[in-house]
């Protein structure tokens, strides 16, 4: 099972370069996205496997919501990305920022490169090894850095350039911390270490403490590179901004969680080790920096690609602090990679529609959204209460956990830093978001009149209403897995 | 063995020194090629007594990568961009050689902070950590794209020389993986490179900055 889930998106990867024909190419992106997606469920229903046992390959109760998430938020892109691709002219286009010609990257290559980084994020979630999960880790950088070259002018190229060297660089510096926890595993007597992740969190792991700090802020720091916390974050509003919609959806939805599985990783080692609190100390300092100048970025942000991609930055400090605060925070962090990861790639997939429509990414040339594309309208607004933590979203609920077990742990100065951030961006995204939702369109040429496209809506209704629904209602199964993912973190 | 492991591990930091102080292009791939053989010798001297098939095919592929894949993949790049030498660096060569020898002390107070269980030699932690902090160095003080996927290989040389002291029979799959994701990883800069070049008709990253808040 596993391995069919790794294997199935693969192949289909390497077979979309070979296909010539459009057609037969969207259908296998279809069926293979939609056998991922049934493969995915039935593990769901199996349950996880307990973490026991040589295997590299396995799902836990952290890896298997990881890549529940991954495999609904790739079906809804490959709706979105087929009407996309069908309506993407092959020739050349007109930049809509600087006016001049450029032409996309060849379709195969685009979809062939988007069903390997499905299958290389897969692999992130099934890995129990250090190693292999680096290896995972550095393979969806490779699989995704095309993807974000797909309009091939020299932003996007600018974009791409950052986005390889700084998360490699960043990455080589987890590849060190595993090397270092390798170490902190090899005991005095001459036993050989392993990095298996059974082996470590095992009973019998005796890991040398000091190796082992050193290990955790190496992944911390490698791994943050690539979920975007700041101030390693650098690379991330380039590339989500610069990418095509859909694409920017996945890095934001699915990818940044992958890194963030490789930090909980660590955590689950740190926290079986007794070292729990070293851990914790440091993703509370990341977390509420990365937080805090999110919020110094969004205030006055005149790109909304650029203003999405901050916010998934103070999201990925969220996720950071609910794991830092431990207890209760780390099921509210669970909780909210969740709702994150489908409230983002909602408002990246209306975003696409946006530039699409009105053919400017900028916040001030954008009036009268909701008279212009009318579902799109009302989905960029519900977007904007799901992602600043209105209720009744989701959102909502989980960040109020994470303030409740702030309060409880007596992280007073921590709780007021967390509201104060979360305000600002609030302040700073509405004033935006209405402002381009509301008005009079005026004038202006747009360059895209007509109804609204089916395929460009329905993926973002589907995940408005899923964010919706865990406002109102936690299904059983999914809190069962989610406490037992946050169990593993020091949580409960 | 010791001798030679010691041995092998002041060529890669005079290599880094080398590195630093080099303009042209074309030598400093192939001293970074030399590293990649230093660092395959360095696999089986630290190994002595297993040269088992694991050992010699991980020396040898790294051999075969580094110092023969990957000079040829950069010097293609270096001939399609028809550019030959680093001109102007951020920081002066003078001073780079003072910042590469200045990280020599450096590096040995961290390998005193983080002894090694059971060291080949008591050279490989300070060592190690000179080759990444050179690595590190030269991605943020050189311009040229193709220098800054030079400094790349040679963190990754440092971080590898940490690793090659760990080695263990079980998990061939996973340092293979490591060897594949670094190949692909220069490969995929090697089209970006040769990309930004046709774009702009040159590959200096610091004037690749329309994207900035």
């Amino acid at each position: 099972m596993s391995l069919a889930l790794f294997l199935c998106p693969l192949l289909a990867g390497v077979a979309a370069f070979f296909i010539r024909a459009d057609i037969p190419r969207r259908v296998l992106l279809a069926l293979s996205a939609t056998a991922h997606l049934i493969m995915t469920v039935a593990a769901w229903i199996i349950g996880p496997s307990p973490a026991v046992g040589e295997h590299l390959l396995g799902l836990d109760a952290c890896g298997l919501l990881f890549l529940m998430i991954t495999s609904v938020l790739f079906m809804a892109a490959t709706i979105y990305g087929i009407g996309y691709l069908a309506r993407e002219k092959p020739v050349h286009h007109r930049d809509f920022e600087e006016g001049e010609l450029f032409a996309n990257a060849p379709e195969a290559r685009f979809t062939g490169c988007l069903l390997l980084f499905l299958s290389t994020m897969t692999l992130v979630a099934l890995s129990r090894h250090f190693g292999l999960l680096w290896v995972a880790i550095e393979a969806t950088t490779l699989a995704s850095a095309p993807l974000i070259y797909f309009h091939r002018h020299h932003r996007s190229l600018e974009a791409t350039w950052k986005y390889l060297l700084i998360c490699s660089v960043g990455i080589a510096l987890a590849l060190l911390g595993n090397f270092f926890l390798a170490i902190a595993a090899t005991d005095a007597h001459g036993g050989g270490a392993s990095l298996l992740l059974s082996s470590l969190i095992g009973p019998e792991a005796h890991l040398n403490g000091v190796w082992l700090k050193a290990a955790f802020i190496l992944l911390l720091v490698g791994y943050g590179t690539k979920m975007g916390l700041a101030p390693m974050h650098t690379w991330l509003p380039d590339a989500h901004s610069e990418a095509p919609s859909v694409i920017s959806a996945l890095l934001s939805g699915a990818l940044l969680n992958c890194a963030f599985l490789g930090i909980l990783r660590a955590q689950q080692v740190c926290v079986a080790a007794g070292l729990g609190g070293f851990g914790r100390e440091l993703l509370v300092a990341f977390g509420l920096l990365s937080m805090a100048l999110a919020a110094v970025f969004i205030i006055g942000q005149a790109d909304y690609k650029r203003m999405l991609a901050y916010s998934s930055i103070e999201h990925v400090g969220i996720l950071a602090l609910g794991v830092g605060l431990g207890g209760a925070g780390a099921f509210g962090s669970m909780l909210h990679a969740v709702n994150h990861s489908l409230t983002k790639a909602m408002l990246f997939l209306v975003a696409g529609n946006i530039l699409a429509a009105y053919g400017t990414k900028s916040v001030g040339d954008i009036r009268g959204l909701t008279r212009v594309a009318p579902i799109s309208g009302v989905l960029w607004l519900a977007g904007l209460l799901a992602i600043t933590g209105s209720p009744p979203f989701g959102t909502f609920v989980s960040e109020l956990t994470i303030l409740k077990a702030a309060l409880d742990g007596g992280h007073g100065l921590v709780a007021f830093l967390y509201l104060f951030a979360l305000a600002a961006v609030f302040i700073g995204m509405a004033t935006s978001f209405l402002g381009m939702a509301y008005g009079s369109p005026g004038n202006r040429e747009l360059p895209q009149t007509g109804p609204e496209r089916w395929s460009a809506v329905l993926p973002s209704i589907g995940l408005g209403l899923l964010v919706l629904i865990l406002g109102l209602y936690l299904p059983g199964g999914l809190r069962a897995t989610l406490l037992s993912a946050a169990a593993g973190m020091g949580g409960f | 063995m010791a001798a030679w492991v010691e041995t092998l591990l002041i060529l890669l930091t005079l290599t880094n020194l080398t590195l630093v102080a080099m303009s042209r292009l074309g030598a400093c791939i192939r001293t970074v090629a030399l590293q990649g053989i230093v660092l395959g010798l360095l696999t089986i001297c630290v190994h002595p007594h297993t040269p088992s098939l694991y050992v010699l095919l991980l020396a040898g592929g790294s051999i075969g990568l580094k110092s023969v894949v990957f000079p040829l993949l950069l010097g293609r790049a270096m001939r399609d961009t028809h550019i030959r030498h680093e001109i102007e660096p951020f920081v002066g060569y003078g001073v780079s050689i003072l910042v590469a020898a200045l990280a020599l002390p450096v590096s040995f107070w961290l390998g005193s902070r983080l002894p090694l269980p059971r060291p080949a030699s008591t050279l490989i932690v300070p060592l190690a950590f000179h080759a990444i902090l050179t690595g590190l160095f030269l991605i943020v003080s050189r311009r040229k794209a193709i220098t800054q996927v030079l400094g790349y290989l040679v963190l990754e040389n440092g971080i590898y020389t940490f690793g090659i002291c760990l080695v263990q029979e079980s998990t061939l799959l996973v340092e293979l993986g490591v060897l594949l994701d670094i190949f692909v990883a220069v490969f995929v800069m090697g089209i970006t490179i040769f990309h930004i070049n046709q774009e702009f008709n040159h590959i200096d990253t610091d004037r690749l900055s329309a994207l900035r808040d």
